[in-house]
């Protein structure tokens, strides 16, 4: 069946405009003619359909909603409101998000993510970093891991370009981090009232603080206001300050782009010359269609687009579709995190705001075999929340005021990213006996943490501690190995490499073994460094959708 | 402290005059949530109070859970009801958990909640079990009345920045009071 047969009708009949949609009036059927096909409308997938959508006909696909901006500040109370978990916030959870854990370490997946148009960004805190040049070249530089098929040097245009898109607010004041060319769009946020604390105690211990890059407005930009301090950014920014993908979904659809929610991609149809031809979706009235496209990008995020290959396994493809090397799904990989905290005898001035405004990267490329990469962050937002804190007390009046300032005022704490190196046993597979709304396998995460990792959660807590007691505070927590969690960046499950019995994608992040798929996301990522990875996922999707013009282009 | 309209205005904006869009649909598409099997339905069967009603048992309620250092309740109170009184399924929620208030009251104290003495008031939200109860919006009596009535309260007061003040922050979660409060020091 081609797209034009189970297409029904053209673009100018569909009904797409806000207005309607607020009257559920939703046209979810295929778009005929088209040439790209997205799956997933987080940051991959709505900047490859922004960059594509001028010149291109361009379907995205996403299983979740779109969220109404109308409704943030109601999200926001629920992040404040103890009854409601945060997977709440953004109506995460039930039978679609239905999953299995079954590795050495427990993984709150559905608190790692967000489906709907937006994606993840809709929760995530915004902090946005450029990886290190040797986190390129892990195996030979510190002989772990393989060498990614890139350079940073491949990818610097692409960090720049990012950065812009997203709207970044840095310094170049970091003398840690890789070589760039312009200052940041945005001028950097200046540093907190704790962080001048942290300041004294860090220059007598030798210990370098630096500014850090915020996908968050410090002025107005891109028609879109700047931090007014309402402190939730992460689940939820109400002000729009703190850029999301919705920037970008919005962008591509006022360029022609064609975006329906809740459309669920099963699995995605190929021919027998290598080609995907079509995503079988299901809608929320049960139907069931099928959008043809010349070109197919995924980008479903690190554990839906593992499972949405493995669950479009077929003859032809019998371990699942791009799985010729085995490895689609393997080398699940995340940030770890290492953290220590407690109070001082004097004000911290904290939870002002959701973001924190210094790190030190001094100690990241020390990495060797033994020692992983790792960054320090300086928090601002350590210890109770005076209002969540009033919310789930068992007193009123008085009693209640002299806890809540017995309680918020003193506290000061640090975290820190760990990278954790490629195994092929932390992975993403389809569960035995759990399925999701649809009836498909749902996804089984296997995530499990090597000894290299957790030392060096050892060695990030005793900086910590040190600087802590350094200060003057009464360190009250560590997380060290046994507390430590991860940070929510889904990598390594469709491992990049330029050898198909090694990885699942090229150089250009296009499958080795279908010739018109390519997948944008950190799944691509054959190591981790320490760095929060979505500025290089932003940078990798803008290079998809040019190697994806490129060939389109090549073919006409 | 004085409280004031422009405070409940800064509540408003931080929790939303809304509160019950998102929180609606929940409610509409839920399955009574946890603990929902035991709630109990508004015991003086006479319908839910009007506008006023609320407003004076708010305020009474609030004259209990915010602490003596306030002043200017009936401004704030006013104000913050101005906005979450706007017939969405919220709305509704604490109408219904404000009617429960208040039949107790009656017939406990025999008199409305606004005309008991500070010490019966308190009594009376503690013996309902709104103090330890966890906040639920399709709860128990206890947890719909802590939710609806005493955290709507708390709410609004620790997210306005004269509530955040009496604590030691000017810019507490949930309101936009700018990007600068972070960088100063303690006065
Ligand atoms: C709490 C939290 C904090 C974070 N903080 C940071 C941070 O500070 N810095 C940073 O760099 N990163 C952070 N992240 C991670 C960041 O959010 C992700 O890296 C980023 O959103 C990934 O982008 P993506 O487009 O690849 O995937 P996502 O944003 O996850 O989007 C994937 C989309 O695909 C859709 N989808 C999935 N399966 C299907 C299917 N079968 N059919 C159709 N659609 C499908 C989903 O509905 C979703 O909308 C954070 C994440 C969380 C949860
Ligand atoms: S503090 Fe965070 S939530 Fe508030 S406006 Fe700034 S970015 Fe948004």
């Amino acid at each position: 069946m081609s797209g034009a047969e189970d297409a029904s009708g053209g673009r100018d009949a569909r009904y797409r405009q806000t207005g309607d949609r607020a009257r559920g009036d939703v046209d979810r059927t295929p778009v005929p003619d088209t040439d790209v096909c997205v799956v997933g409308a987080g940051p991959a997938g709505a900047l490859v359909a922004d960059r594509l959508a001028g010149d291109r006909e361009v379907v995205v696909l996403d299983a979740g909603p779109r969220f109404d901006p109308a409704d943030r500040l109601a999200r926001q109370e629920r992040a404040i409101r103890p009854f409601y978990d945060r997977p709440d916030v953004w109506d995460v959870g039930g039978e679609r998000d239905a999953h299995e854990i079954a590795g050495d370490r427990p993984y709150p997946l559905n608190h790692a993510r967000v489906k709907g148009v937006g994606g993840s960004t809709l929760h995530w805190q915004g902090m946005v970093m450029r990886l290190h040049e040797d986190d390129f070249n892990s195996g030979t530089a510190r002989g772990v891991g393989p060498d990614w098929p890139i350079d940073y040097e491949d990818l610097r245009p692409y960090y720049a370009e990012a950065e812009r898109e997203l709207g970044v607010a840095g310094a170049s004041d970091n003398p840690y981090a890789p070589p760039r060319e312009e200052p940041h769009p945005m001028p950097a946020f200046e540093p907190s009232y704790s962080d001048s604390l942290f300041a004294e105690a860090c220059e007598s211990l030798g210990i370098a603080m630096h500014s850090v890059p915020n996908a968050r407005n410090s002025e107005p930009y891109d028609g879109r206001s700047p931090c007014v301090g309402y402190g939730t950014c992460q689940p939820v920014c109400p002000s729009g300050a703190k850029y999301d993908a919705t920037v970008h979904v919005e962008r591509a659809e006022e360029r022609g782009a064609t975006v329906i929610d809740r459309a669920s991609v099963r699995s995605l149809e190929h021919d027998g010359d290598d080609r995907v031809t079509a995503a079988v979706y299901a809608t929320p009235d049960g139907a069931e269609h099928r959008q043809t496209a010349d070109a197919f990008v995924v980008a479903a995020g690190g554990v839906e687009t593992p499972r949405l290959l493995l669950l479009s396994a077929a003859d032809r493809y019998p371990e699942g579709l791009a799985n010729g090397s085995g490895h689609v799904g393997e080398f699940f990989m995340d940030h770890l995190f290492a953290g220590a905290g407690g109070t001082l005898d004097e004000p911290t001035r904290q939870n002002h705001v959701g973001f924190y405004t210094s790190a030190c990267d001094q100690f990241y490329d020390e990495a060797d075999e033994a020692q992983a990469p790792f960054k320090l962050e300086f928090f601002n937002y350590a210890g109770p929340s005076p209002v969540e804190t009033a919310l789930s007390g068992d007193d009123w009046g008085d009693p209640l005021l002299d806890q809540l300032r017995e309680g918020y005022g003193n506290h000061v704490a640090m975290g820190g990213l760990v990278e954790q190196a490629p195994r092929a046993d932390s992975r993403i597979a389809l569960a035995d006996d759990r399925t999701d709304d649809h009836g498909d396998p749902a996804p089984r995460v296997e995530w499990s943490v090597g000894e290299r990792a957790l030392d060096t959660i050892e060695r990030a807590n005793e900086i910590q501690v040190a600087i802590l007691e350094e200060l003057g505070a009464d360190v009250e927590w560590v997380a060290g190995p046994d507390a430590t969690g991860p940070a929510y960046h889904h990598m390594g499950t469709t491992r990049m490499s330029d050898d198909p019995d090694r990885g699942v994608v090229d150089a250009d992040c296009r499958t080795h073994d279908l010739d018109n798929c390519w997948i944008a996301s950190s799944s691509v990522f054959p190591t981790s460094g320490a760095m929060n990875p979505t500025l290089t996922i932003a940078a990798l999707a803008l290079r998809v959708a040019d190697d994806v013009e490129a060939r389109l282009s090549a073919q006409t | 402290m004085e409280l004031t309209r422009r405070d409940a205005a800064a509540a408003l904006a931080a929790i939303g005059a809304t509160g019950g869009v998102a929180l609606g649909v929940r409610r509409a598409t839920g399955d009574g949530g946890r603990g929902g099997a035991e709630a109990e339905p508004a015991r003086d069967g006479d319908g839910t109070p009007g506008d006023e009603a609320v407003r004076e048992a708010m305020t009474a309620v609030a004259r209990t859970v915010y602490p003596e250092a306030v002043s200017g309740l009936d401004a704030f109170v006013d104000g913050l009801l101005d906005g979450r009184l706007d017939g969405s399924a919220h709305a509704e929620g604490i109408r219904a958990a404000v009617a429960e208030v208040e039949s107790a009251a009656r017939s406990w104290y025999g008199a409305p909640v606004a005309d008991l003495s500070p010490a019966d008031r308190d009594d009376l939200l503690r013996e309902m079990g709104a103090d330890v109860a966890e906040e639920n919006p399709d709860g128990t009596t206890a947890e719909r009345v802590r939710y609806y009535v005493v955290n709507e309260l708390l709410l609004a007061l620790y997210a306005s920045p004269t509530g955040g003040e009496l604590v030691g922050i000017e810019n507490p979660q949930g309101h936009a009071g700018g990007a600068e409060s972070y960088r100063r020091g303690p006065r």
